[in-house]
Formats: C-alpha cells, sequence, structure tokens
C-alpha cells in the first residue's frame, strides 16, 4: 500500500474502533486511537499474514502486551478480512468472540492471550526465540504502552532478548504519554525511554508514530538490524482522529454516548473526505 | 526403614526430563539461575541447545514458556515451588492458564521439607493456587518412580500441568513391576475397614507407615495415593469413604486449599463424611532439618499414627 492507502486504511480502522466501544459501551478508545497507524501499517504492510489461514505456521507473530487496546487490534483484524467489520460492535458483549481484552481462542488472528500488562513482552520473547531454535525466518512484533514499562517484567523480558541477540524481535511503545491515572511523567515517569532499551541492549529507532513515512521507515531499520532486537518508540496522539478525544486522559477507558458517537465518526468521515474518500 | 532406597523427586524431574529428551524433540527446559537445584542440570548437559537459563527472572521465564508453547514447543518451567506458583501465579493464570497453553511448571522445593531455609522458601500454597486454575492439571509425586512416571505423563499431555517435587531424600515406594502411572486416577496401596488414609506426596509413605502402626492396634486403615490432587479421582475417594465412613487426608502442605480440601469439597457434595485434615495447620514453617521438620509438625509414620489414632478413637 502506499501512503494515502494506509492512511485511508488507517482512519477506517479508527471507525471501527470508535463504533466497537460505542456498541460496547465500555473499552478503551484512547490507545486504540493512537496506535491505529501502528496497527495498520504492521498487519496491511509488514507482517507476512493471511487472514484466510490465521495460524500459517510460518506466519510473523503479533502480541498486543498492551490487551486493553484490543479494540484497535480487533479493528485492524476485520479490516484486514479476519472475521467481519460488522461484528466489531459486540465487542465485550456476552457471548461475543470479541472479548474485552485479546484471547486467541476466541478471535482469529490473535496469536497470544494479553490483557495483564507486562505479560505479552515475555511471551513475544518466547515466540522469537522459538523462531532462532527452529531457524525459522518469522518475525516476531509486540506493542506496549507506555504506562506498561512501568512494569517489572517488561524489563525482565528485555533484558532477556537483548541478552540472547533476538534480531526477530521488535518491540514497539505507543508513547502517547498518557496513562489511567494522568501525564506519564507525574505518575511514574519511564523516561528516558529510549535510553532504557538502549541500555537493554537494543537497537532504538524514536519516531512520530502516526507518520506513514517514519513507521515505514522504522520497520525497515529493524528488518535490517542484525545481532540484537529492536525497540521502535512511536511518539503518538490519545484518542488521535477524534476532536474531543485527541490528547485527553478522560478517554482512556470509556465509551461514547450516542451524541459524542455522532460527533466522533463526523470526524473521521471529514478525515475520509480530506483523504479523497475509502480505498 | 533404614535399608529403603531414598530418592529426592527434583532428582527424579532433572533425570526424567533428560530420558525423555530423545523422545520429544520439542521438549524444552527452561530455568531461572536454579538449574543445579531443580537438577535439571543432567538434562542441560544432555540437551544444551533445548535448555534455556531465564536468569532470576520468573515472571518472564512463564512469559516466555508461553510463547514457546505457542510455536510447538513442550516447555518445561522449573523453579522452587515459591517462586513458580507463589511470585507467578498471576502469570501461571493468564499466560498459561486462561488460553491452555501446552506448559509444563516443575515446582521443585516444595513444602516445609526445603528445610535449613525456612519459612519465606517453603511453599505450602502452591496446590491451593493451582488447583484453583480452570484447567490446570495439579501432581503431587510420592517418589521417584512416580515422580519420572509423571513427568513423562505431562509431555503426552495436551495443556498445562503443575507437578510438585521436593528437595528432601525420600523412600522409593513403588517400585514393582505393575507400577502404571495414569493422570487423574487413585491409587488403592492397602484396603482397610475402619478408616481411609487419602495422602499425596511424601505423606503416602508416611501413611503406609501409620496404618501399619495402627494395625498393630486393631484399626484397619485404608491408604489411597491421591498423585493428581486435579482432577480428582472422586469416584475412589467417595467409594472409600462409603466403605470406612472416616477419612484422614495427609499432605505437606496448609490444610487450606490443598488435597484436604479438594477431598472436602467432594465429599461434602457427594457423601458427607468427617474428615480429619493432617497438613500445615494455618502457620508458616520454620528453619531446621527436614527431618526434624517432619517430625516437629507430624508428618511422619508416628505423626500420622497419632492424628489418625485421636481421629477414630
Amino acid at each position: 500500500m502506499n501512503k494515502l492507502e494506509l492512511q485511508k486504511t488507517a482512519n477506517e480502522v479508527r471507525k471501527g474502533i470508535v463504533a466497537a466501544v460505542h456498541g460496547a459501551k465500555a473499552g478503551h478508545p484512547g490507545g486504540s486511537l493512537s496506535a491505529a497507524d501502528i496497527f495498520t501499517y504492521l498487519y496491511f504492510e509488514e507482517m507476512n499474514i493471511d487472514p484466510k489461514n490465521p495460524k500459517k505456521e510460518d506466519r510473523d507473530r503479533f502480541v498486543l502486551s498492551k490487551g486493553h487496546t484490543a479494540p484497535g487490534l480487533y479493528s485492524t483484524l476485520a479490516n484486514r478480512g479476519y472475521f467481519p467489520v460488522e461484528d466489531l460492535p459486540t465487542l465485550r458483549h456476552l457471548g461475543s468472540y470479541l472479548q474485552g481484552h485479546p484471547c486467541m481462542q476466541e478471535t482469529p488472528g490473535v496469536d497470544m492471550s494479553s490483557g495483564s500488562l507486562g505479560q505479552g513482552i515475555s511471551a513475544a520473547v518466547g515466540m522469537a526465540l522459538a523462531g532462532k531454535m527452529d531457524n525459522k525466518s518469522y518475525r516476531v512484533y509486540t506493542l506496549l504502552g507506555d504506562g506498561e514499562l512501568e512494569e517489572g517484567q517488561v524489563w525482565e523480558a528485555s533484558m532477556f532478548a537483548g541478552h540472547r541477540k533476538l534480531d526477530n524481535l521488535v518491540v514497539i511503545v505507543d508513547n502517547n504519554g498518557l496513562q489511567i491515572d494522568g501525564s506519564i511523567d507525574d505518575v511514574c515517569s519511564p523516561n528516558p525511554i529510549d535510553k532504557k532499551f538502549e541500555a537493554f541492549n537494543f537497537h532504538v529507532i524514536n519516531i512520530d508514530g502516526n507518520d506513514f513515512d517514519q513507521l515505514e521507515a522504522a520497520f525497515k531499520e529493524a528488518r535490517a538490524t542484525k545481532g540484537m532486537p529492536t525497540a521502535i518508540i512511536c511518539k503518538t496522539l490519545k484518542g488521535k482522529g477524534v476532536s474531543f478525544m485527541e490528547g485527553n486522559v478522560d478517554w482512556h477507558g470509556k465509551a461514547p454516548n450516542d451524541e459524542q458517537f455522532a460527533v466522533a465518526m463526523a470526524d473521521l468521515e471529514k478525515i475520509s473526505e480530506e483523504l479523497g474518500g475509502a480505498n | 526403614m533404614a535399608d529403603v532406597k531414598k530418592i529426592a523427586t527434583r532428582d527424579s524431574y532433572g533425570n526424567a526430563l533428560a530420558e525423555c529428551g530423545a523422545d520429544y524433540p520439542n521438549l524444552v527446559v527452561l530455568d531461572a539461575d536454579l538449574a543445579n537445584a531443580t537438577k535439571t542440570l543432567v538434562f542441560k548437559k544432555a540437551f544444551p541447545d533445548r535448555h534455556i537459563d531465564c536468569g532470576i527472572a520468573e515472571a518472564n521465564m512463564t512469559g516466555i514458556a508461553a510463547g514457546l508453547a505457542t510455536c510447538g514447543k513442550i516447555p518445561f518451567i522449573s523453579s522452587f515451588a515459591m517462586f513458580a506458583a507463589g511470585r507467578n501465579f498471576e502469570q501461571v493464570r493468564n499466560s498459561i492458564g486462561y488460553p491452555h497453553l501446552n506448559v509444563k511448571i516443575g515446582a521443585t522445593h516444595a513444602g516445609i521439607t526445603v528445610g535449613e531455609d525456612g519459612a519465606s522458601h517453603q511453599c505450602l500454597e502452591d496446590i491451593a493456587l493451582m488447583r484453583a486454575i480452570p484447567g490446570m492439571t495439579v501432581i503431587v509425586p510420592s517418589d521417584d518412580v512416580e515422580a519420572k512416571a509423571a513427568v513423562r505423563a505431562a509431555i503426552e499431555y495436551q495443556g498445562p500441568v503443575f507437578l510438585r517435587f521436593g528437595r528432601a531424600a525420600v523412600p522409593v515406594i513403588n517400585d514393582r513391576p505393575d507400577y502404571r502411572f495414569e493422570m487423574g486416577k487413585g491409587v488403592l496401596l492397602r484396603e482397610g475397614t475402619d478408616v481411609t488414609i487419602i495422602a499425596t506426596g511424601i505423606l503416602v509413605s508416611a501413611a503406609l507407615e501409620a496404618a501399619d502402626m495402627l494395625a498393630a492396634d486393631g484399626v484397619s486403615a485404608e491408604v489411597i495415593n491421591i498423585h493428581t490432587v486435579k482432577p480428582l479421582d472422586e469416584e475412589l475417594v467417595i467409594a472409600s469413604a462409603k466403605k470406612t465412613g472416616k477419612v484422614v487426608t495427609a499432605e505437606e502442605h496448609s490444610v487450606i486449599g490443598g488435597l484436604g480440601s479438594a477431598v472436602c469439597d467432594c465429599l461434602s457434595t457427594h457423601c458427607p463424611t468427617p474428615v480429619c485434615k493432617i497438613g500445615m495447620q494455618d502457620v508458616f514453617g520454620e528453619s531446621g532439618t527436614a527431618a526434624a521438620l517432619v517430625e516437629k509438625y507430624g508428618f511422619d509414620g508416628k505423626g500420622v499414627y497419632a492424628s489418625v489414632k485421636k481421629f477414630v478413637s
């Protein structure tokens, strides 16, 4: 996909996020929207995957370590053809295959159950290690929140990944700067994030995670990096695309009501028009 | 009993892994800087490429095992029960139990027979914690023979299994040609009519000794070895309770949440029966030799005998 196509796709992913969270009357729109461009780049450009065969043996793997942003992952998977986009509003409903946090047994395309912060990165490290042990060429991607970096297990996993030189692993940080209780700087600052990963023997790339040119360059650089894992620190805007959610910590884990939903969808529709319609 | 062969089940664990390594190419063993103590060093020497030392980071080890399992490996994570089940509870619950991944947890140094290290390292809650996780199988082998058989059975089984091993050498009691290990099936070791002793782990040999002493007093004790605490062999437990009308459970674990609780859960529903629970009575352990602690807390033949005698009188 070219940049414009990716932008259009990411906007559709954002619409799905808003629809899902509105349908659920709960969930986490802020961090799903901030990471929508990352999700889109991974599933529409970067990863070797097959929606018709979600468990293909040598596929690239993705672990959503910040599992609360399941709406972002689900909307991306739906738009990529793993399951119908129309099912997104069943999110969190009793009996839905779209559980509040990712469940690998329920949802096609989910490679690992997650949601308890800090645990997903370890599973991703295990997948990368398995790939190395079996001389497979698949790559493993995991997305963490910046608040999640406060979990000690993240650094246990990073220490191991650096020690084992897992260059088939890419750790992506959605650095939107906000966590439930406020700004990451105020709560318990994980900064400087890049220096920390460097200290754990990662190749570190700092980018604007809402810019597809920078995403493309970073993932290419990660692919070319040998002998160490890569961490891509993505500065993003929490709630991106929905005017009243942008940069507002109140929308970390709250669903829009019907009125707010209409405003949000109008915001995203306007972006669609600016981009020249759907793909 | 001086001439009885004694082997620590942690040794059985390491030896069994090494013996199984060639048969199961997907078998991988993980440690958190304790391979010397968990005895997986034997496996490491035989299969260095399939042994992964994660350093002192049990939570990450557990997640790595989960990731390995999604890629077709059969990972055994090894650590002391305190860390494997205690520190790690939520990792085991969410990264292994919830997705029902094919990870085996080899928990060594369980119970008070850890000895001198004292209460901080004597895990008395692991059975309770692991038993509460849906889909988790919990196995507590009674000796070397059973421990090795359990490891092989866990490899053959698809799904998470918690295996509990001890630090101290314990009598080999199952070394007979017809011994067969079946996950989820209890073993009727001795028939009796007056009382049933349902034991697990190192308390099985103590229960057999106690049964001999009770027989001398004219008390006929039935002895059942429950190596698989979950799923519990309810049929065997109920049948024996119906026969004797009195049940004693015996385990090197807290009386809260372990074998005793599992048996009570079963009997209270299907066959209400008076139960006496031998175990740690809601207290922490302490430093001392394994033998001294076993004696103090009544986990040897004499201790079990005394508890049963009091219960049936």
